[in-house]
């Protein structure tokens, strides 16, 4: 079944990283990063454990203040910049997180789960939108069970189903693929595809290649909460992303 | 500012959850029945003793059970960093603080109203008479703990030894309106029944206040 929200990205938020640092008591989780992601790009960011990958997506997320620096976000459109303070929360509605944690409610089914977050952004039809991202996730027949009774690959199809509702034109995945079976991967990796195709903005954090890796053109390396390496990644996507995921692994 | 269509949105989902586990409601019920009881065996329940004890008695509970059922209200949003995807929505910050307060207002004043009978035959108290102004003085007593209980739920909901600071927090500044609300309703309870227009007042301005504070400053609490 085709992905709605593929057809919903029209055009991608591109994000700006000027000087951003971040800083968690002593310790510097992101030092004066500088980096630029233009709309429609897919970026993969690779790097060890505690290296900011997730800090960075939370800044992108804006759900953290920088220490110092800023970011900041363009449309296709127009390309005006706009600082990330200024009009967060209509920045937010072009925003998808798949974070970590699912980000949904134990308490309530998926549908209600769903139906909330479409009502929260002032989505037409909520319970259809709800219907309808639920299909592709492989979870209509069970939209009316909680989701404390999902297993663990359920509960993150969910929650990517959850990021894709409101069609985001910046997609942000902390390793997407963490409890997928091999059908989710491979969902994953073909709505991942899909939204790329439709021009929408992903920066994704990854420790693996796989399905989910495959339309990534640029890779990042994050070291320390510095920027290491970035590089584009032509050709034979998969197999170029394995080699920076593999050179990581070792280095 | 569109404030009424996501408070409304996020209350219909903090009662549909609530009403659905039942958590807060049962074990706040639980705790303050036990409360009363407890303290109506600790003196003789003539009507002249309950009238200097009883309200004063009925508020401790209140506000222990208070600190009780407004621990949860933030820390359950962190199991599956629900609090992450508010905070992602498109909607402003202090409509997530908003709907907050009112579902457990809501949820304080139900309690309140299931043990009202309860207080009123184990401290043999005459309610039905004043009935009306108990609930005014219930509304704007119940509103202060909700609004300050809120915010300082959403402080220490990020700490370390939360479970000890909410108290902690919520306790003194709590007692302004402690005793207001205290005094408020044994006037009600004298012969002749008064409700005293400056104990109002204070819980009003009380309510007013903390309002204004967390409308003004309420964004920063959902901060990492």
């Amino acid at each position: 079944m085709p992905d709605e929200s593929a057809s919903q990205s029209r055009g991608g938020l591109g994000v700006e990283f000027v000087q951003f640092a971040k800083r968690y008591g002593a310790r510097f989780a992101l030092r004066n990063v500088s980096l630029s992601i233009a709309p429609g790009e897919c970026v993969a960011l690779v790097g060890p454990n505690g290296s900011g990958k997730t800090t960075l997506l939370k800044a992108a997320a804006l759900l953290i203040r920088p220490t110092s620096g800023r970011v900041q976000f363009s449309a296709s459109a127009n390309g005006d910049g706009r600082n990330s303070h200024d009009d967060s929360t209509a920045i937010k509605r072009y925003i998808g997180l798949v974070s970590h944690s699912i980000l949904l409610y134990d308490d309530l089914t998926a549908e209600e789960n769903l139906v909330l977050f479409a009502r929260l952004y002032a989505l037409d039809s909520p319970e259809d939108r709800a219907l309808a991202a639920l299909e592709p996730a492989g979870l209509a027949a069970r939209g009316k069970d909680l989701v404390r009774n999902f297993s663990r690959g359920m509960r993150q199809r969910l929650a990517i189903a959850r990021a894709l509702l409101a069609g985001p034109k910046l997609l942000l995945l902390d390793e997407p693929s963490t409890g997928l079976d091999r059908a989710g991967q491979q969902w994953l990796g073909e709505t991942l595809a899909n939204l790329a195709a439709a021009g929408c903005t992903v920066l994704m954090s990854t420790h693996g290649a796989g399905d989910s890796n495959a339309f990534v053109t640029r890779a990042i390396r994050l070291i320390a909460g510095s920027i290491a390496e970035d590089s584009a990644v032509s050709g034979d996507a998969r197999t170029m992303l394995a080699a920076a995921l593999a050179a990581h692994q070792e280095a | 500012m569109d404030l009424a269509r996501p408070i409304g949105i996020l209350l219909a989902k903090e009662l549909r959850t609530e009403f659905r586990t039942r958590e807060l409601l049962v074990s706040t019920l639980v705790f303050v029945l036990i409360v009363l009881v407890l303290f109506s065996f600790t003196f003789d329940p003539t009507t002249a003793e309950s009238r200097r004890f009883g309200p004063g008695l009925l508020w401790l509970a209140l506000l222990f059970a208070g600190s009780l059922m407004l621990h949860p209200s933030f820390t359950r949003e962190q199991s599956n960093e629900t609090i992450v995807a508010l905070r992602m929505a498109p909607i402003e910050p202090i409509s997530i603080i908003g709907a907050k307060i009112l579902a457990n207002f809501c949820f304080l004043l139900v309690a309140e109203l299931v043990l009202l009978p309860v207080f009123a035959a184990l401290y043999n108290l005459r309610i039905v008479p004043v009935l009306g102004r108990l609930v005014a003085v219930l509304v704007l007593g119940t509103l202060a703990l909700s609004i300050v209980g809120t915010v300082f739920a959403a402080i220490s909901s990020q700490a370390r030894m939360r479970e000890l600071l909410l108290p902690l927090l919520l306790l003194p500044l709590l007692t302004p309106a402690l005793v207001a609300s205290a005094e408020a309703t044994a006037g009600l309870f004298e012969s002749p029944p008064a409700l005293a227009p400056v104990w109002m007042g204070v819980l009003a301005a009380f309510d007013t206040i903390f309002l204004t504070v967390t409308w003004l400053f309420g964004e920063y609490l959902l901060e990492e």
